[in-house]
């Protein structure tokens, strides 16, 4: 507070200090207050089922949920989830940045088309894929298979966690691409012209100009991607609801299970702190590296 | 550089196989809401008789119109105060900079990063004793705050880019502060401002954390309405796919238009 107190003296911090008080004291109490408050509920007993139970808790709640092995594992359906989708989406995006950057007849056209499934809201395309392209008798994967002389994947029950993972990378593998061609669109054609005449193939100037380029946008995607994916929920629950069984549940979907569905509201908020404590740690790295690229 | 023309086709042809492919299962859906309920679970085929019998069926249920209304006054409601919030607070930011403006920006960008549902619990509770569930005023708070870190971020980066000359051209003949905004900033970087506003929008209208979690009937927009359609009674792939075509087909092509400035919004500038 003694701060602004000090900026203030000058017309341009004063100024500057009411013209984004709004701002910063609604994202302060957006933040803050929630944030407090699942704190203090983690230390709580507390469920809306039963009334009469309340008081602190210390650590039970943490105990209770560490020795789940439903938080073990939803902690390794994360895991995975987040794993798979991040190396199909920035091993994709970036050779499908460089083969979308080459000029060829529509480009335009055909950027747009693959860039289209981010726009598509989550629970559209858990649905689309679920029921119209993984259906085991009449969706298109089976027809496909069929086709083949292959027998159909009944997806959501054989393998459940990489039917998940195909949605998700549909849906992220885009936003990867958007942001790498961007990037990419960036790079020096005569540093690219230089290195061909020096007889580099195009297998090295990917490798020693274009990836080394591509690299903070990387780092962005996959920073970016992680914080989003941390808490993938829509998918889940409009194909699987985390079945069978925990096969599914990521930690996003065991704390909606513990807080709407039993309302255990200290074991939910436990679960919650433990998510935001795994968010932050990718976080602080993204704000680094956001705040080096504001110092430019 | 010159690429024989072989390979230039070779290469067309790979990049719009893998363009299609991706694409393909939004071209499914579109084309599936023109079919019959009978003929959308038969065997794929190309050749069908389209009808719009899906569309009317949907529309007929007077309720999509409903959670259609939804999605707009939500989208658009969070939108537009985000912008209001966000423009003074970008503004000083941008042209009156003080030693705290970085730390400031970072900071916002920091509670974009605390993640939804870490906070379920308490705002669940809070909108429940506020009576703010199933509300779109509920959802318009939520999604104004949710949004407001990127629409500060994109709109700094926007007014940064304006040169300083024009603004203090207008203070040297006395035009205040609000003038200044109102008849300088704003016409001047209203292309910015207008890909800040559709990306919000956007964000808005595809968010299904919050809308699942926080509505039930009255206020739910589309995307809640489209989750109904994962219970076994609501299997009808035409009139999922006309409905889902619907709800998708203006946030698409609001994506198409904006696909560049969004790069700067959704990266934070970080690349660009």
């Amino acid at each position: 507070m003694n701060k602004t107190r000090v900026y203030g003296r000058t017309v341009g911090g004063l100024r500057s200090l009411s013209l984004q008080a709004p701002a910063v004291t609604l994202l302060l109490l957006w933040m803050l207050v929630p944030l407090g408050m699942t704190l203090w509920f983690s230390f709580q007993r507390y469920n809306l089922l039963m009334p009469g139970m309340s008081g602190f808790a210390g650590l039970e709640n943490y105990e209770y949920l560490l020795t789940d092995p439903a938080l073990w594992s939803a902690m390794g359906n994360t895991l995975l989830l987040v794993g798979w989708v991040l190396i199909i989406t920035v091993v994709g995006g970036t050779l499908l940045a460089v083969l979308f950057q080459q000029e060829f007849l529509g480009r335009g056209v055909a950027r747009v088309l693959a860039i289209s499934p981010f726009f598509v809201m989550p629970t559209v395309s858990a649905l689309v894929w679920k029921n119209m392209m993984m259906h085991p008798a009449n969706g298109v994967l089976a027809w496909l298979a069929n086709l083949f002389g292959l027998p159909a994947v009944d997806w959501f029950s054989s393998l459940p966690l990489t039917s998940i993972i195909i949605i998700v990378a549909w849906q992220w593998l885009p936003f990867a691409l958007l942001i790498l061609l961007t990037a990419i669109q960036s790079l020096d054609d005569d540093q690219v012209e230089a290195a061909r005449m020096d007889g580099a193939g195009p297998i090295a100037v990917f490798f020693f100009i274009t990836l080394p380029h591509l690299k903070r946008a990387i780092s962005v995607v996959i920073m970016i991607e992680m914080i989003f994916l941390l808490t993938i929920f829509a998918e889940i629950f409009v194909t699987t609801s985390g079945g069978p069984g925990l096969a599914t549940t990521n930690l996003a979907y065991l704390i909606y299970i513990q807080a709407l569905l039993d309302f255990d509201v200290g074991t939910a908020s436990a679960g919650g702190v433990i998510a935001i404590i795994l968010a932050n740690i990718v976080a602080i790295f993204l704000v680094r590296l956001v705040a080096k690229n504001l110092e430019s | 550089m010159t690429t024989p023309r072989y390979k230039r086709f070779l290469l067309a042809v790979l990049a719009w196989s893998i363009a299609f492919v991706i694409f393909f299962p939004i071209l499914w859906m579109a084309l599936t809401g023109f079919k019959t309920e009978a003929a959308a679970i038969a065997d794929p085929s190309l050749f069908f008789s389209p009808t719009f019998e899906s569309y009317v069926a949907v529309h007929a249920r007077a309720d999509y119109l409903k959670f259609a209304l939804n999605s707009v006054v939500v989208a658009f409601g969070s939108t537009l105060f985000a912008l209001l919030i966000a423009i003074p607070s970008a503004y000083s930011m941008a042209f009156l900079p003080t030693p705290r403006t970085k730390g400031t920006l970072l900071w916002m960008l920091s509670t974009k990063m605390l993640p939804p549902v870490g906070v379920l619990m308490p705002i669940y509770l809070l909108f429940r004793d506020a009576g703010l569930l199933d509300t779109r005023t509920g959802l318009v708070i939520v999604y104004t705050l949710m949004n407001l870190p990127i629409v500060v971020w994109m709109l700094y980066t926007f007014f940064k880019d304006l040169p300083r000359d024009i603004l203090e051209a207008g203070r040297m003949d006395g035009a205040s502060t609000f003038q200044e905004v109102r008849h300088l900033l704003l016409p001047l970087t209203l292309p910015g401002i207008a890909s800040t506003g559709l990306l919000a929008v956007i964000l808005s209208w595809n968010e299904a954390f919050w809308s699942l979690n926080l509505t039930s009937s009255d206020a739910a927009p589309l995307t809640a309405y489209i989750a109904s359609f994962s219970s076994p009674e609501g299997l009808f792939w035409a009139k999922l796919s006309a409905a889902s075509t619907m709800a998708i087909a203006p946030i698409l092509v609001f994506g198409w238009l904006t696909q560049k400035q969004m790069v700067r919004g959704l990266t934070f500038g970080a690349v660009k």
